[in-house]
């Protein structure tokens, strides 16, 4: 039948207004509980590359909260590698600092394209019982094929071998690229070697499969049909392990370690 | 005769005039989120939710929708339900949403959603039409978890994520069949399951 164009256009607008509010309200009602979920994923993701979860294991929120609870944070600086304790971990918000001009630097050309590296980071440190360093954590992030990966590789204390590696964040093709939360496919990072003999960051993510850690240190298996999410995940390892990433303060930690 | 038809309006879809094998609709979502059972039937179930809701609220205004306009009304309130499910999903089961990722978004550009609200929903009461959407529902459901049981069981040895077949990889016998984790397998499945279908009820096939 037809209308007025008075009654369609009321009619579009009503629709729009009732849409937006059922929209907007959900958003909004939900919004706290989605924040809770996002923060507790990425504790779990720490605990995962601690070591300190089983890749897939599914934890209640207490006991990540109390797992979690005995890591500790830092913020360092990452061109000097100098720890800050006067920027308190548990607020610095590192993707927020890594956006805004006046906290961060534009990245050199990378092949992790990594846009702007943020002044300071956080590095997260399991500490064993005499207070010695057992493991260190550090964010990494870096393009895909359609997204960027956000995850944490944490190494050993020698800050040579790989204790794990997990990603908290990534729109890759499920089944594909996706297969980066395959807990088959991270469990054989560990035990991988990171720097080659020049002090290079030199692993990386080989077409096809890789031998076993002590004849090929420095390579992982690829993940089938996702050449380029496997690329980036090379890349943006070798990128934060590397001198614009966390190289300075692994430099710094390993020259106090032989000290 | 009322009831009649509520019950065809529920059981058609499912095999008799399914959405995804005789309508062929639907099919990239088919392919994209059957790798795992887990994410398959959280997929299903909200792709029930939205059918249904969205021909219960286009029918509900459907003499009052200004017949210039209805497809974008009928989007709007698609992608409204859609955005709304994506949320919840996002505040109550986080690892699976995190999985399904675009895909419930793309529930949006689902055809089976806006192919009923404009063939069925537009034309049919209320009642009838939310029944219409959950049988349609069901019959990409159908589809949906038999292309995930066998995509799963084949291409990881698993279902629901429970170890079923030893893989070779850890000391067992299985050799996981790569193709099934890719989404060729799918295609494969889904025109194997048509075939089937075709040779159950011949009616299906169409004229030369």
């Amino acid at each position: 039948m037809q209308r007025s164009v008075g009654y369609t256009l009321l009619f579009a607008t009503l629709v729009c207004i009732v849409c937006a509010v059922v929209v907007s309200g959900s958003a909004v009602q939900l919004k706290e509980r989605q924040d809770v979920n996002v923060l507790l994923d990425k504790q779990s993701n720490v605990l995962e590359a601690a070591g300190m979860r089983m890749p897939g294991e599914q934890l209640p929120p207490e006991v990540i909260e109390e797992r979690f609870a005995t890591i500790e944070a830092q913020v360092i600086e990452l061109a000097t590698g100098e720890i800050r304790d006067d920027v308190d971990p548990a607020t610095f918000d590192q993707k927020k600092a890594a956006q805004d001009p006046a906290t961060s630097e534009k990245a050199p050309d990378n092949l992790a394209r990594v846009q702007r590296v943020p002044n300071l980071a956080l590095v997260y440190l399991v500490k064993g019982d005499g207070g010695e360093v057992e493991k260190y954590i550090f964010p990494v992030e870096g393009k895909g094929l359609w997204s960027t990966l956000r995850g944490f590789i944490a190494l050993e204390a020698d800050l040579q071998t790989v204790a794990g590696i997990t990603f908290y964040e990534h729109k890759e093709t499920p089944g594909l690229g996706g297969e980066v939360d395959n807990p088959g496919w991270k469990s054989l990072w560990p035990g991988r070697k990171i720097f080659g003999p020049d002090g290079e960051p030199e692993i990386e993510v080989v077409k096809g499969r890789a031998g076993p850690p002590a004849e090929e240190p420095y390579k992982v298996d690829g993940l089938s049909g996702a050449t380029i999410t496997s690329r980036g995940v090379s890349y943006l390892v070798q990128f934060w392990l590397g001198p614009e990433g966390f190289g300075p303060y692994i430099d710094k930690q390993a020259a106090r370690r032989a000290a | 005769m009322a009831s009649n038809k509520a019950r065809e309006a529920l059981i058609d879809p499912l095999f008799n005039n399914n959405p995804i094998a005789l309508q062929v609709l639907g099919i990239c979502s088919a392919l994209a989120v059957t790798t795992k059972m887990d994410t398959a039937m959280v997929m299903s179930i909200a792709v029930v939710v939205v059918i249904s809701l969205s021909n219960f609220f286009v029918s509900v205004l459907r003499d009052q929708i200004p017949n210039s306009i209805r497809i974008i009304v009928q989007l709007t309130i698609i992608a409204s339900l859609v955005i709304v499910t994506d949320q919840v999903l996002k505040a109550y089961v986080f690892e699976i949403s995190k999985q399904l990722s675009v895909f419930v978004g793309l529930i949006i550009t689902n055809c089976i959603v806006m192919g009923r609200a404009e063939a069925y929903a537009m034309q049919n009461p209320p009642g009838l039409s939310l029944i219409d959407g959950i049988g349609n529902g069901l019959g990409y459901a159908v589809i949906l978890m038999l292309t995930a049981f066998f995509r799963e069981l084949f291409g990881s040895g698993t279902l629901f994520g429970k170890q079923i077949f030893q893989l070779a990889t850890e000391g067992g016998w299985y050799t996981p069949n790569g193709l099934m984790v890719l989404s060729p397998g799918a295609f494969f499945l889904i025109g194997f399951f048509i075939w089937i279908l075709r040779v159950w009820k011949p009616e299906q096939v169409e004229e030369e």
